[in-house]
C-alpha cells in the first residue's frame, strides 16, 4: 500500500504535466496568425464554401472539444503533416532524434567524466587557485553562448588545425553506405564492422558533443562541489581526518559516497538540458537532429513540425526530469520520508 | 550629519535611519568580494556604453562604405568590418542599446509577473496555490529556448516578440521563489496583526507580503539576466529575434557565419560583447546573492 501510492501520485502529476505541455502547444498552434481554413480553400472562396470548411475542419466545436480531438491525435501519434518535408511529422521525428540522442548522450558522459572530477577537485582545493580557476570554468558555461563557441570550434579545429571533420554526421561520401539498425551512427558502423566509417562518426561528433559537454559539465561540476562541501564540513569527515585516513580516501570514500544520489538529480537535470542546448548547437553543425529539424520549420513556418519538436522535446525534458527525481526518491531513504 | 557610526546604530531612530543602514551595510559586503565588483563595473559600462552610443562610436552602425568591405581589425577600425562595410565596433556599440533594452523589458514583465502569482498562491494557499503552482510547474517542467522558440513561431520574429516570448519562458521562476519565501512567513505574528487591523488580502499582498519578497527575486532576476541575453541572442541568430538592419549581437554573429573561415572577425567581435556582458551580471548577480541570502552562500 505505502509502495503503491507514491507511484500512482507520480503517474497522475505525469499525467497533468503532459496534459500542461499539450495545452501550450495547442495555445500556440491556435494564436498562429494563419487562418487554417484560408489555407485549405483559398483567399477566393465564397463566405458559404468558407463556412462550411469551417465546420468539416471542426474548428467550429467548442475549444475543449478541439482540444479532447488534438490530445487524441497526439495520443495515437499524430502530429500532421509538414508542409516542408511533406511526410507526417511523427515520422520525420523517429528519423531525426536518434541523431540527437547521440550527441546528447555522448555530450552528458563527458560532462559527467570531467565535471564531477573537477567539481571534488574544486571542493578539496577550496579558495586555492584551482578552485577559482574550476569557479571561472563553471560561470563560462553561464556566460558563454553555445552556438558562438560553436563557430569559434570550427574554425579551430576543423579549419585550422583540422583534427575534426566538419559540420553534419559523417563525412559525406560515406553517407548512406552505413545501414540503420539504431540510428546511432557510432554503434550502427561498428555492428556493421565498418572501421572508416565508424572513425568518420567519431571525427565528426566529437566536437559538438565536447561543446554540450562543456555546458553540462559547468552545472556540474557547480553542484558536485557545493555537495562535497557540505560533507567535507560534518563531524563524521574531522572523525576519520583524526583517525589518520589518507585524504584520498577521505575525498572519495567518505565525502563521495553519500551525494551519489544527489548527484543523479544534477545529472538528469543537465542531460535534459542538454537536449535545449542541442538545438543551437545542431544548427550551427549542420546536425540532421531534432534541433536542427526545429529550427529550420521554425524559418519555414511549418507550424505542424514545429509543434512536433517542441512536444517531443518537452515530453523528453520531462520525462528526464521527473524520472531523475523518482530515481533520488527511490534511493535516498531520506526523501521518501 | 550622516556617519559611520550613525548609519551602523543598532537602534536606529527613523525609519530613514533604519532604511539607510540596511543600504550602506549591503553596499559595504558588496565591495568586499572584488568578482562582484568587476560584475558591477561590467554592467555600468554597458550602461554608460548604450547611454552615450552616438558620442562613443567611431562610425553610423547602419551606413557602411563597400570600399571597405570586409576589412580586418586595424587602427580605423578596432574590430573589423562586415560585408557592407560597416564598422564593426560600431555595431556592437549600438547593439549595448538593443541588449539593454531586451533584458530590461523581461525583467520589467516576467519579474513582476511571477512575484505576483507566487505571492498570491503561496499567501491564499488552498486550491488557489494548487492551480497556480500547477500552471507553474508545467512552464517550470519545459526547457525554455525551446519554449521561448515555440512562441516566437507563433507570434512571428522580430524583438519586441522575442521580448514577449522570453517573458513567458521566464516568470515561472520567480513565482516558485516567491512562494516558498511567502510559506517561510506567512503564518507570522506580524502579518496577523495587520489582518486584525481589517487590511484587505489584496492589501496584505501588496503591501506587506510582496517587499518582502522582492530582495530574493532581484537576486534571482540579476543572476537570470544572463540567461535572458543568451536566449534573446540565440533568437537573433536564428533570425527570429531583432531583425537587420539592427546591430543585435546575435544577428551579427548569424551574419558573420558565412564568412567565418576567413574574416573570422565578423562573427567573433560580438560573441565577446555578448560573453564579457553576460559574465557581468553572473559575477554581480553571484555577489548580490551572497549577501542578500546569507542562508545560500555555502552552497557553490
Amino acid at each position: 500500500m505505502t509502495r503503491v501510492l507514491p507511484a500512482a501520485q507520480f503517474l497522475l502529476t505525469l499525467a497533468v504535466t503532459f496534459l500542461g505541455l499539450l495545452a501550450i502547444t495547442f495555445v500556440i498552434g491556435r494564436v498562429v496568425p494563419i487562418d487554417p481554413v484560408v489555407a485549405v480553400v483559398g483567399d477566393r472562396a465564397s463566405i458559404e464554401t468558407y463556412n462550411a470548411t469551417k465546420e468539416a475542419m471542426g474548428l467550429d466545436d467548442p475549444l475543449v472539444v478541439q482540444f479532447a480531438r488534438y490530445v487524441g491525435q497526439v495520443a495515437q501519434g499524430e502530429l500532421g503533416t509538414s508542409v516542408s518535408t511533406g511526410r507526417p511529422v511523427a515520422e520525420d521525428l523517429a528519423r531525426v532524434f536518434p541523431a540527437t540522442f547521440e550527441m546528447a548522450t555522448l555530450g552528458i558522459i563527458i560532462g559527467v567524466a570531467l565535471g564531477v572530477p573537477m567539481g571534488v577537485f574544486a571542493a578539496a582545493r577550496q579558495g586555492r587557485m584551482a578552485d577559482q580557476i574550476i569557479r571561472v570554468i563553471g560561470l563560462a558555461g553561464y556566460a558563454i553562448p553555445a552556438f558562438w563557441l560553436g563557430l569559434i570550434g570550427l574554425v579551430i579545429f576543423y579549419a585550422h588545425l583540422r583534427w575534426v571533420g566538419g559540420p553534419g554526421r559523417i563525412d559525406f561520401f560515406l553517407d548512406g553506405m552505413v545501414p540503420t539498425h539504431t540510428g546511432l551512427l557510432l554503434v550502427d558502423s561498428l555492428i556493421d564492422g565498418n572501421l572508416e566509417a565508424f572513425r568518420s562518426a567519431l571525427s565528426h561528433i566529437i566536437l559538438p558533443a565536447t561543446i554540450l559537454g562543456f555546458f553540462a559539465l559547468a552545472y556540474i561540476a557547480r553542484m558536485t562541489r557545493s555537495f562535497m562541501l557540505e560533507q567535507l564540513g560534518q563531524e563524521f569527515i574531522t572523525t576519520a581526518r583524526v583517525k589518520g585516513v589518507p585524504e584520498r580516501l577521505i575525498l572519495w570514500r567518505h565525502a563521495f559516497r553519500p551525494i551519489r544520489v544527489q548527484l543523479i538529480t544534477v545529472i538528469g537535470l543537465s542531460y535534459a538540458g542538454l537536449l535545449e542546448g542541442s538545438v543551437m548547437i545542431e544548427t550551427v553543425f549542420s546536425w540532421p537532429g531534432i534541433g536542427n529539424y526545429l529550427t529550420t520549420a521554425l524559418l519555414n513556418a511549418d507550424m505542424n513540425a514545429v509543434l512536433g519538436a517542441t512536444l517531443v522535446i518537452g515530453a523528453v525534458f520531462v520525462g528526464i526530469n521527473k524520472g531523475s527525481d523518482a530515481l533520488y526518491r527511490l534511493l535516498d531513504p531520506r526523501a521518501r520520508a | 550629519m550622516i556617519t559611520r557610526g550613525w548609519l551602523l546604530s543598532d537602534d536606529p531612530e527613523t525609519r530613514m535611519q533604519a532604511r539607510l543602514g540596511v543600504s550602506y551595510r549591503l553596499a559595504r559586503d558588496l565591495m568586499r568580494n572584488p568578482l562582484a565588483m568587476v560584475g558591477l563595473m561590467i554592467i555600468l559600462a554597458l550602461l554608460l556604453v548604450a547611454a552615450f552610443a552616438p558620442w562613443l562610436a567611431p562610425y553610423s552602425p547602419v551606413e557602411g562604405t563597400l570600399a571597405d568591405r570586409l576589412q580586418p581589425p586595424s587602427a580605423a577600425h578596432w574590430m573589423g568590418t562586415d560585408e557592407l562595410g560597416r564598422d564593426i565596433l560600431s555595431r556592437v556599440i549600438y547593439g549595448a542599446r538593443i541588449t539593454l533594452m531586451i533584458v530590461l523589458l523581461v525583467a520589467i514583465i516576467s519579474a513582476p509577473l511571477g512575484l505576483l502569482i507566487g505571492t498570491v498562491a503561496g499567501y491564499f494557499g488552498g486550491w488557489v496555490d494548487r492551480v497556480l503552482m500547477g500552471l507553474t510547474d508545467i512552464f517550470l517542467s519545459l526547457p525554455r529556448l525551446v519554449l521561448a522558440l515555440a512562441f516566437v513561431a507563433a507570434l512571428g520574429p522580430g524583438i519586441e516578440n522575442a521580448v514577449i516570448a522570453i517573458a513567458i519562458a521566464a516568470w515561472p521562476v520567480y513565482a516558485r521563489i516567491a512562494r516558498a519565501e511567502v510559506l517561510t512567513f506567512r503564518n507570522s505574528e506580524f502579518l496577523d496583526a495587520i489582518r486584525m487591523q481589517g487590511a484587505s488580502r489584496l492589501r496584505i499582498i501588496a503591501r506587506h507580503v510582496m517587499p518582502l519578497c522582492i530582495s530574493s527575486t532581484i537576486v534571482r532576476v540579476t543572476l537570470d539576466m544572463a540567461g535572458i541575453i543568451l536566449t534573446a541572442a540565440g533568437l537573433g541568430f536564428l533570425g527570429l529575434g531583432a531583425q537587420p538592419p539592427l546591430p543585435e549581437w546575435g544577428a551579427m554573429i548569424s551574419r558573420g557565419r558565412s564568412f567565418i573561415l576567413d574574416q573570422w572577425w565578423v562573427a567573433t567581435m560580438p560573441g565577446f560583447a555578448i560573453v564579457i556582458v553576460s559574465l557581468g551580471f553572473c559575477l554581480f548577480g553571484d555577489g548580490l546573492r551572497d549577501v542578500l541570502d546569507p542562508k545560500q552562500r555555502s552552497r557553490g
